[in-house]
């Protein structure tokens, strides 16, 4: 068979290949540059190689202890709302009703949230918790509780999680949901029939078919939460001291703040890799989690 | 094990103040008795699948009792009854193994381990699942979970009843046979009261020594499958059950004799005068009308093609505006499109407004 050679196809590509271009990899490669090089200000770089990235990872280092004490106070931020989301998330959708109006009723309550623009979600908590004007920090403050998240670190964590628990646990919540409704009556019925409990029923068949949204729901909540900026920059500016400044934080203070464009590019592409890392895990087990094929009998 | 009374059960998904014409299940009131092989028949819609669940007690009735041996079981919940159901499509519990589903009903009831495991290993070898006890469940092919989910029906001992909700549907045709052969051998060696809900009728014949025929919330008819053959209770059994179903035939009727047309069909029993006002009609299974050459004392009627069954060829015919189907007998050849039609009068019935008329021999 002779094979038809055109290679005016190439020109379809070009417009794909062009955007692609100049929208991710001349950008990226830009940062890659800067990663290698120095800058005094004045448009004047110098060579430095992998000397930043060396440094990222010596805590020892200006930039690598910031880096690394972020990257901890990052983790141990997503492990924490983890920890709080997707168990409240479960719990809400499973006492959410099945039927009648209050469906509607709860699920635009529970979208309204996910609707506020980030920065009034910090603007509000940051209002809120004031203790001079913020009807919660007031509140707490005559209750007895000395709460002050801009002078103490736990009360700064605290306004931290709960507001991101405030603003994101409805996604999980909804993603449930649409994991629970999916599950066929039938499923429900042979558990009443097989005598199961309450919770046998959760156990045996609410967890396993919620399984997928699950993975879904800890990815999305995980990188949200990894590339959290707005909300804590808005309400704690990363204080009291550094103790909630989080990695994109830590990277805009050394991008913008002191105008350090070597170190900060580093710090992204380390951070970028983190992320694409993470997102390669999840990708694999949740491909690998739905191929399961059926086995055909007598081929144990 | 147990006999099942039903007594005027009815069931309304709208209310028990809506007109009993809207009820999904019109007032029922009937004998299951233990041991048998029932099958439920009737098209979608017709109140099969709720009459199953208020037995299993899935829902519950906006009227009557359910008696299990003659203890009023009507409120108890489906896990307080001894039922065990199998739905259309298996369920299986994705995170166990298929051991650990047979025996989650068990654990569930807080038997202990070793009585457990020696009742799942009964039932894994009754049902060809002993090789895959430790693999886990959701590997499996549709009849292999289907099993599965009949085997958490049967590991109970104290089962009065099993249900079946047309748990064939989602099976391949080959091991549906295999399935339902493999069903009416563990009926008879485990003498269990079996409800079998379909709406296809060679299932239900195969299946059963009972045959509910249920329509439009209505129980129709209850017998063997050579009663339901024989002498339908209902046009509507009679229609539905064969193929092609019975001939349906407006007709006048009086005593030993039936006008179709003007044309006198004799019938073997006197029928006498019947009420007026009442829709008559008559019915005779295709197999026992023969098409003949046409003849001075045949009903004459057009034929319009002949279906070839293989063993056996109909005709379909037309008398005035109703359409018959009648048997070609072997040997005869159709010629022309005007044909005579011998009926059989042993097997001819009257039906008034749809239900039997018995005639006095």
């Amino acid at each position: 068979m002779d094979k038809t050679i055109n290679q005016k196809a190439w020109f379809l590509v070009l417009p794909v290949f062009l955007v692609v271009a100049f929208s991710a990899v001349l950008p990226l490669m830009t940062v890659v540059n800067y990663s290698m090089q120095d800058t005094f200000g004045n448009n004047q770089f110098f060579w430095n190689g992998v000397g930043w990235f060396k440094e990222l990872l010596d805590p020892s280092t200006d930039l690598g202890g910031r880096f690394l004490a972020s990257l901890g106070r990052n983790l141990f931020f997503s492990a924490v709302i983890l920890a709080i989301e997707v168990p409240l998330g479960i719990v809400v959708a499973l006492s959410m009703p099945r039927e009648g109006w209050s469906v509607a009723a709860c699920l635009v309550i529970l979208a309204l949230p996910l609707l506020i623009p980030w920065n009034v979600v910090g603007t509000i908590w940051q209002i809120f918790g004031r203790p001079d004007i913020g009807l919660l920090g007031y509140v707490l403050n005559h209750l007895g509780f000395n709460y002050n998240y801009v002078a103490n670190d736990i009360d700064a964590w605290v306004t931290v999680i709960v507001m991101d628990v405030w603003h994101w646990t409805s996604l999980v919540a909804l993603l449930c949901y649409a994991g629970l409704k999916s599950i066929p009556d039938a499923y429900y019925q042979a558990a009443q029939i097989d005598g199961a409990s309450r919770w046998a029923v959760f156990k045996a068949i609410q967890l396993p078919k919620m399984n997928r949204v699950l993975l879904i729901a800890v990815l999305l909540r995980f990188m949200d939460s990894f590339m959290i900026y707005t909300e804590p920059f808005v309400v704690t500016g990363g204080g009291p001291g550094n103790s909630t400044t989080f990695v994109s934080i830590e990277l805009v203070k050394i991008a913008l703040g002191q105008f350090d464009l070597g170190k900060a590019a580093a710090l992204s592409l380390a951070y970028n890799l983190i992320i694409l890392i993470v997102c390669w895990v999840f990708y694999t087990v949740m491909t690998n989690a739905g191929s399961e094929r059926p086995v055909k009998e007598g081929a144990a | 094990m147990a006999r099942i009374d039903l007594v005027d059960l009815a069931q309304s998904y709208n209310g028990n103040d809506a007109p009993l014409e809207s009820f999904a299940l019109k007032p029922v009131t009937m004998t299951w008795r233990q041991g048998g092989a029932y099958a439920l028949l009737g098209p979608s819609g017709c109140g099969k699948t709720t009459l199953l669940n208020l037995i299993s007690g899935i829902v519950t009735p906006s009227r009557g009792r359910i008696l299990f041996d003659g203890r009023d079981i009507t409120p108890l919940s489906t896990q307080k009854r001894n039922i065990a159901q199998v739905f259309q499509f298996p369920v299986i519990y994705d995170t166990m193994t298929v051991g650990e589903n047979l025996a989650f009903p068990l654990k569930n009831r807080g038997i202990a381990k070793a009585e457990v495991d020696a009742r799942v290993k009964q039932i894994a070898d009754l049902l060809d699942l002993t090789p895959y006890l430790n693999r886990k469940a959701t590997r499996l092919t549709a009849d292999a979970k289907q099993k599965i989910s009949l085997g958490r029906g049967l590991v109970r001992s104290d089962v009065a009843a099993v249900l079946f909700d047309e748990p064939l549907t989602v099976i391949d045709p080959e091991l549906k046979w295999q399935l339902r052969s493999k069903l009416k051998a563990l009926h008879r060696e485990l003498d269990l009261t079996m409800i079998y809900v379909t709406h296809d009728q060679t299932e239900a014949l195969t299946f059963a020594d009972t045959v509910v025929v249920m329509h439009d919330g209505r129980v129709v008819q209850s017998g063997t499958p050579a009663e339901l053959f024989d002498k339908p209770a209902h046009t509507f059994v009679g229609y539905f059950i064969g193929s092609p179903g019975m001939n349906i035939v407006p007709a006048e009727v009086s005593g030993h004799e039936a006008r179709i047309d003007g044309h006198v069909i004799g019938l073997h029993r006197n029928y006498g005068v019947l009420p007026a006002g009442k829709k008559i009609e008559i019915g005779v299974r295709p197999e026992f009308v023969d098409v003949a050459a046409p003849a001075s004392g045949l009903l004459s009627a057009t034929i319009e093609r002949i279906d070839d069954l293989g063993r056996i060829q109909f005709a379909r015919v037309r008398v005035g505006n109703t359409k018959l189907a009648a048997r070609v007998p072997p040997g005869f050849s159709v010629s022309g499109d005007t044909a005579g039609l011998i009926f059989n009068p042993a097997y001819v019935h009257v039906y008034a407004d749809s239900h039997l008329v018995e005639g006095v021999a």
